[in-house]
């Protein structure tokens, strides 16, 4: 299908009109998605509105009935979560997906393993244990994770620490795009704060952010715009400088339309003829 | 989900050491694009080629040695020795495919039936062919067999156990109306050579021996050493992390399955140096056997965990207890007793000591 729009080009990644289907359940009922470059987007929307679904579209790990996703302005189709990362775009699971019993650098570097070089790495497919280490321990420091040893193994650390790892693997690999599916779910007041400086730090190292919370005073406190999910679509996208957190509130529940708030969509709306 | 409860678990090695914000400096601002460029820090140079823990098993190995060398005259001489190498090598290459399987959160319980299948095909056509073309076709036996349990298990989802466990009935049955429950004897020397070896008096090493070492060091290797070996780890830690890094985990769990097909076709070959026949109901309990191996070797059932140097041990383990009752005059079902018990007892460490216990 070929969209009648244009796409805005400061956009990092825009999605029009995703749909996906269960069986008789509607997951994504054609579901508008924008990031602009360089900002954090939070994502916020009921249980069961489809924020995961939709990532997940984003992230590769779905394919979606329908609908065309662009990343930089132009179109792109992820047959897998390899495929999204390959273009830049990383995601940190809401099931954290570390493997535990890995260390950091192995973690930093699952599935995308540094073989030496030469001989060693060509046909014995060696490992260079040494400079993954040091990669690892370099990103680790350069967006202010402490960690004893990059050689502890996950699950000597704590939540905070493993979620960190989870951030810092991802800033790592995404080159445009790092999305964040409730990263401080499971992760007490200090940690939580911790992790959000990590996003912040993010955004200043110029990723374009996508940050799933059901934390309302976490998303204001953080997110340039809040794209507001509710029933597989987005109801809206608002700026928290216009919209008061009661009102992003009545939207996902429902109790406001979504004409009622301001609107900081960046791309043309679609026409409602579409499809 | 279940972090809350591991924190509580996991020893925190000091409350500061959470993720702490770093003073804002100007290193922020290159820190991504430095992750190509790779900085020197020479503190993390220690090499960790085996990580696991392989003391308990080693441990244990010391003190069966220690106990019937002191209990009996005949067990602590360079010729027993040297059998109990000859009598580990079937069950030690056995182990060290089953090693690779319970790796990625497997089992197999067809590994016995699928080496003397290899065993059969290569001594019925080594009956009137060529020793050579035997060989390979045994080998080929073994890797087909073992490569549609990696299909059906990796690529249709079957539980490992079930789909083994019924591999294991198939292809046992196969093998006795392939050679019509008839006995091959082997007479070439290529299919028996592992079975010989250089002599040192009393002592041979055989070249069987020497291949077991050889393919746990390989396979230790692989293991340690390569992108593959710590995606085989990464799944049997976790195979959902493991997929969400981009890692093709049916793939490379195809892989340990099929690898492990080669390794019982060494097995098989083994077999054939160990007893020249090819007796498609010999090796009944090798699966059982491998399996103890592994496990007593320190290798964690739920996967993940272990590695080819505990199994290595396992094996000696298992092999040294068995001759030791033997040469302190010990009816043999009570060595089953003994073995059956060290499994548990290796089982339940596991259990206890396991999962987030090791630092």
């Amino acid at each position: 299908m070929t969209p009648a729009f244009a796409t805005v080009p400061s956009l990092a990644m825009q999605a029009i009109g995703l749909t996906k289907h269960y069986g008789q359940v509607v997951a994504m009922d054609g579901a508008d998605f924008e990031l602009a470059r360089g900002e954090i987007l939070a994502v916020v929307g009921d249980n069961g509105a489809g924020k995961s679904t939709l990532i997940k579209a984003l992230a590769g790990a779905l394919i979606p009935d329908s609908g065309q996703i662009y990343l930089d302005g132009e179109p792109v189709r992820f047959s897998s979560p390899l495929d999204a990362r390959l273009a830049g775009v990383e995601t940190v699971y809401q099931e954290l997906a570390v493997a535990t019993q890995l260390d950091i650098a192995q973690n930093m570097f699952l599935g995308r393993e540094v073989r030496k070089p030469g001989v060693l790495g060509a046909f014995l497919w060696q490992l260079d244990k040494k400079r993954m280490r040091q990669q690892a321990a370099e990103q680790m420091h350069s967006l202010g994770v402490r960690v004893q040893s990059i050689r502890q193994t996950i699950e000597t650390l704590s939540g905070g620490q493993r979620q960190a790892v989870a951030v810092a693997r991802a800033a790592a690999w995404g080159r445009k795009v790092v999305m964040l599916d409730e990263p401080t779910a499971a992760l007490g007041v200090r940690e939580t704060h911790q992790v959000l400086d990590l996003i912040r730090r993010l955004r200043e190292h110029g990723r374009s952010v996508v940050l799933i919370s059901h934390s309302m005073p976490e998303v204001f406190a953080i997110a340039d715009r809040v794209h507001i999910h509710r029933l597989g679509r987005r109801a809206a996208i608002v700026s928290p400088k216009t919209t008061v957190m009661s009102d992003v509130v009545a939207v996902i529940t429902g109790a406001l339309r979504s004409d009622a708030v301001v609107s900081a969509a960046l791309a043309p709306a679609r026409a409602p003829t579409a499809d | 989900m279940g972090t809350r409860e591991l924190l509580g678990r996991v020893r925190m090695q000091d409350p500061e050491m959470t993720v702490a914000t770093a003073p804002r400096s100007d290193s922020d601002k290159e820190a991504v694009a430095a992750m190509a460029t790779p900085p020197t820090s020479p503190r993390q140079q220690t090499l960790s080629l085996f990580a696991y823990p392989i003391m308990g098993p080693l441990f244990a190995l010391i003190v069966i040695f220690v106990t019937f060398s002191l209990t009996t005259s005949t067990f602590m001489n360079a010729g027993n020795m040297s059998l109990i190498a000859q009598q580990s090598v079937v069950t030690g290459t056995l182990a060290l495919g089953q090693t690779l399987i319970i790796l990625v959160s497997g089992i197999d319980l067809a590994d016995g039936a699928i080496m003397v299948l290899g065993t059969v095909v290569a001594g019925s056509i080594a009956s009137h062919s060529d020793a050579a073309l035997a060989m390979a076709l045994g080998f080929v036996a073994c890797v087909v067999a073992a490569s549609i349990n990696g299909l059906v298990i990796a690529r249709f989802r079957l539980p490992p156990f079930i789909a083994t466990l019924g591999m294991f009935t198939i292809i046992a049955a196969a093998a006795r109306l392939y050679s019509q429950s008839r006995s091959f004897p082997v007479t070439s020397d290529l299919l028996s050579v592992l079975g010989s070896g250089p002599e040192f008096g009393k002592v041979v090493v055989t070249y069987g021996t020497m291949l077991w070492v050889a393919l746990t060091l390989v396979l230790g290797y692989a293991l340690n050493e390569t992108p593959w070996g710590v995606r085989v780890y990464a799944i049997g830690n976790s195979p959902i992390a493991a997929r969400l890094n981009g890692v093709n985990v049916r793939r490379v769990v195809f892989s340990a399955y099929a690898l492990a097909g080669v390794l019982y076709a060494f097995a098989a070959w083994q077999a054939l140096g160990r007893t020249p026949i090819a007796d498609p109901s010999g090796y009944q309990l090798a699966n059982l056997d491998s399996i103890t191996a592994v496990v007593i070797g320190g290798t964690s059932l739920f996967g993940g965990r272990g590695g080819v140097a505990g199994t290595f041990i396992g094996t000696l383990i298992v092999v040294a207890l068995k001759n030791g009752l033997t040469q302190a005059g010990i009816d043999s079902l009570y060595q089953q007793i003994a073995t059956g018990a060290l499994v548990m007892l290796a089982v339940g460490a596991d259990q206890h000591l396991g999962r987030g216990h090791r630092a």
